[in-house]
């Protein structure tokens, strides 16, 4: 039996030619960039070309770009330096949405696709505000922040406040270049577009001043210390610049397979409800909510038949965790319950979605023939 | 048989996966994630999550975390605390195993496809010779779970296993370390895990309801005292009562939380003829006559005659015994103390 993966958006597989291209700084390039030798130098050079080639995706200087060592970190870095207020909406990744609250920060309503409810953000935007975060894609259902609009607010109500995105969700489907020029800083992380785990970026736009998380060695132009990952930050490089080259032909790809999953849930099971249009989210994005089901079950089932997908975030314990971002879009609690998160990607295959259709389909069926409530 | 084994992260549940296997069951291992406040003790913890999951790596079976988060809040922690609110003592463990272990977890084995639903509790399950199960004390007298999960009927004992009942607490941890299972020298939960062993239980009730104070009276009706905290007043209880000490045995005969006023008395105040029991479950169908009473989890027994079966049941005790404190579990066992045949909570 094939495994079946619909869960790009929690990481997708690494791309074979940033596999390769790490490889040589597991061996002979093994070498500390930040020494003086011939060794360093050439793993000098590898990064400083990775960041080229990043600040020519992302649009920015390559003095921008700092590479990190997670999405997380980069959000973290972002927010945990400003000085004065932050704000962000409701349904913002953990990563940014617990360093605000921790900070004291506003977090302010969406609508019910969860896009960040402009009224709301503007009427949160006092004097005292120092930076506002929203995320470029959202990480459960999808749906793609209205991020000129977004950029428009702050700059005219708060041209104090540093605008940072999360934009870990984006960078497989939405061109880096247009997000970079109306914000302050970027998010970034390796493995959610073919890049290994465990490195990130935060991309910075000139001028703007960020404060370190890690303080140590100095590298990273003192705003980030710490031994680089080179071969990490050479393979984010390449898988970015990959992505990028890729990205219009694969939204066309995906967005096919993505309807063609979704219209054949919709087609074989009652009580589908597509939880954002599909106009207002990225390509990879198929959440559903299923009227009766419970995620939990669901997810057992989908296991068990080698189907790979989720709900919403999990705890550390692992348990999963009612979903923050249904909550704050309105979604009622009953059908929140019977979320299924199925995320699309570079790897994803026809064969994969009509065996999805097939499992989700006989397994709602299966619940839905012994409710437990 | 496709078995459901519920895994605490402990010793029991560890040895209990391995017997299944060992007696060819597809076994998938479940935690329950059902606290989600902060918690050191008891089961349920995310550090005894990961020990059920390390074990079901040793043991190669598949293990998955379920979050009866909603459900444990609403029938075990809400109503401890309303009980607590009203004077009465609750026995969230068993509150737990009848809606959580054995009901919630059931329902969701059986949609899943499982044939049984096994845990790591120390009791028997043993057909009677009517041909009915029942809940039989384990082996280990002194680790006897029975009590705790007296309330299984029919039904649930066609499908529950407690692989490890037949054997001795002793016995399980060196077959745990036989097998070179990490929780073979684990210590055994004993508290309630909502309850940290620092704040303890006053502090979880202080921050969800306010005490209030109450006077301490004889039988009499005469002031002796007063406690500042009646919610924390058990019946039977004979220290902290705020009486000085070096007097006669004193013990609480009565709590009553709405007019503030604990009532006390000596040991031979304590003693009852008969006892209401509410709330009765059965094992298999409803039983007067003689049977032996069991109203702790580590309690002697005693011998009583049930009269007309009801939903509650009016209870004679042989001899007089000591008040049994409201809303704690009473279980009913066949006159040999070995099986139960049902039970419910003290009014």
């Amino acid at each position: 039996m094939p495994l079946t993966y619909l869960d790009h958006a929690a990481t997708t597989p690494m791309r074979p030619s940033a596999v390769e291209a790490m490889l040589p700084f597991f061996s002979d390039r093994f070498a500390n960039p930040s020494g003086s030798h011939r060794f360093a130098r050439e793993a000098r050079k590898a990064i400083d070309e990775a960041r080229d080639q990043v600040a020519a995706v992302i649009g920015v200087a390559p003095g921008g770009v700092v590479f990190t060592g997670c999405g997380t970190e980069s959000d973290n870095m972002a927010i945990c330096g400003s000085a004065g207020v932050v704000v962000c909406p409701a349904v913002e990744h953990h990563a940014v949405l617990h360093p605000v609250e921790h900070g004291g920060g506003r977090v302010v309503g969406v609508d019910a696709t969860g896009h960040v409810d402009l009224d709301q953000l503007s009427a949160s935007l006092t004097p005292d505000v120092a930076l506002v975060s929203v995320m470029s894609v959202n990480n459960e259902v999808g749906t793609i922040t209205d991020l000129a609009a977004v950029s428009r607010l702050v700059r005219q109500q708060a041209p104090q406040a540093v605008l940072h995105t999360d934009a870990v969700q984006a960078a497989h489907w939405v061109d880096l270049r247009q997000i970079a020029p109306l914000v302050d800083m970027m998010s970034l992380s390796a493995h959610k577009f073919g890049g290994p785990k465990g490195v990130g970026v935060l991309a910075i736009a000139d001028g703007v001043a960020v404060q370190p998380l890690i303080r140590g060695g100095g590298q990273e132009r003192e705003r980030r210390s710490g031994t680089h990952n080179v071969a990490g930050i050479v393979a984010l490089a390449v898988a970015l610049a990959e992505t990028d080259a890729e990205r219009d032909d694969e939204n066309v790809r995906v967005t096919v397979l993505r309807d063609r999953l979704i219209d054949g849930l919709l087609a074989a099971i009652d009580g589908v409800v597509e939880t954002v249009p599909r106009p207002r989210k990225v390509a990879g994005a198929a959440h559903v909510c299923l009227e009766g089901i419970e995620s939990e079950s669901l997810l057992y089932l989908l296991d068990a038949a080698e189907v790979c997908a989720s709900a919403a975030s999990a705890c550390s314990s692992g348990a999963m965790e009612p979903s923050h971002v249904l909550a704050a879009m309105g979604v009622a609690p009953e059908l929140a319950a019977g979320a299924l998160r199925m995320s699309l990607g570079h790897t994803t295959t026809v064969e994969d979605v009509d065996r999805a259709v097939d499992v989700v389909a006989d397994s709602v069926t299966r619940l839905r023939r012994l409710p437990v409530r | 048989m496709k078995v459901l084994l519920a895994m605490s992260g402990g010793v029991d549940s560890s040895v209990a996966g391995a017997l299944l296997l060992e007696q060819g069951h597809d076994v998938v291992g479940v935690t329950m994630k059902l606290w989600g406040g902060e918690s050191d003790s008891g089961c349920c913890s995310v550090s005894d999550v990961d020990d059920a999951r390390r074990v079901a790596q040793q043991l190669d079976i598949d293990h998955v975390v379920f979050n009866f988060g909603d459900d444990f809040d609403r029938h075990v922690v809400a109503p401890y605390v309303a009980a607590h609110a009203a004077g009465v003592t609750p026995n969230p463990c068993i509150e737990c195993n009848r809606h959580l272990k054995f009901d919630r977890l059931f329902k969701r084995a059986d949609q899943l496809g499982f044939d049984a639903v096994a845990t790591g509790h120390h009791a028997r399950i043993v057909k009677r010779t009517d041909g009915t199960r029942a809940v039989a004390r384990g082996a280990d007298a002194d680790k006897d779970q029975s009590y705790v999960v007296h309330m299984l009927d029919q039904s649930a004992l066609e499908r529950t296993l407690f692989p490890v009942g037949d054997i001795d607490k002793s016995r399980v941890r060196a077959m745990a370390a036989e097998r070179g299972l990490r929780t073979a020298s684990k210590p055994d939960s004993q508290d309630v895990c909502f309850i940290t062993s620092t704040g303890g239980r006053e502090t979880f009730l202080g921050d969800r309801i306010g005490f209030k104070p109450a006077t301490v009276v004889d039988r009499a009706g005469a002031a002796l005292g007063v406690v500042d905290k009646v919610e924390m007043v058990t019946v039977g209880q004979r220290r902290g009562i705020g009486l000085p000490g070096g007097g006669p045995k004193r013990y609480v005969l009565d709590v009553d939380v709405d007019g503030q006023r604990v009532v006390v008395g000596d040991e031979h105040d304590m003693l009852r003829d008969e006892i209401v029991v509410d709330r009765i479950t059965w094992t298999d169908r409803p039983i007067t006559g003689a049977v032996r009473v069991q109203a702790s989890a580590h309690g002697a027994t005693a011998l009583a005659t049930i009269g007309e079966a009801a939903e509650s049941v009016r209870i004679a005790w042989a001899m007089p015994q000591r008040r049994i404190a409201p809303g704690q579990s009473v279980v009913f066992y066949d006159l040999d103390d070995r099986c139960v045949l049902g039970g419910g909570l003290a009014r």
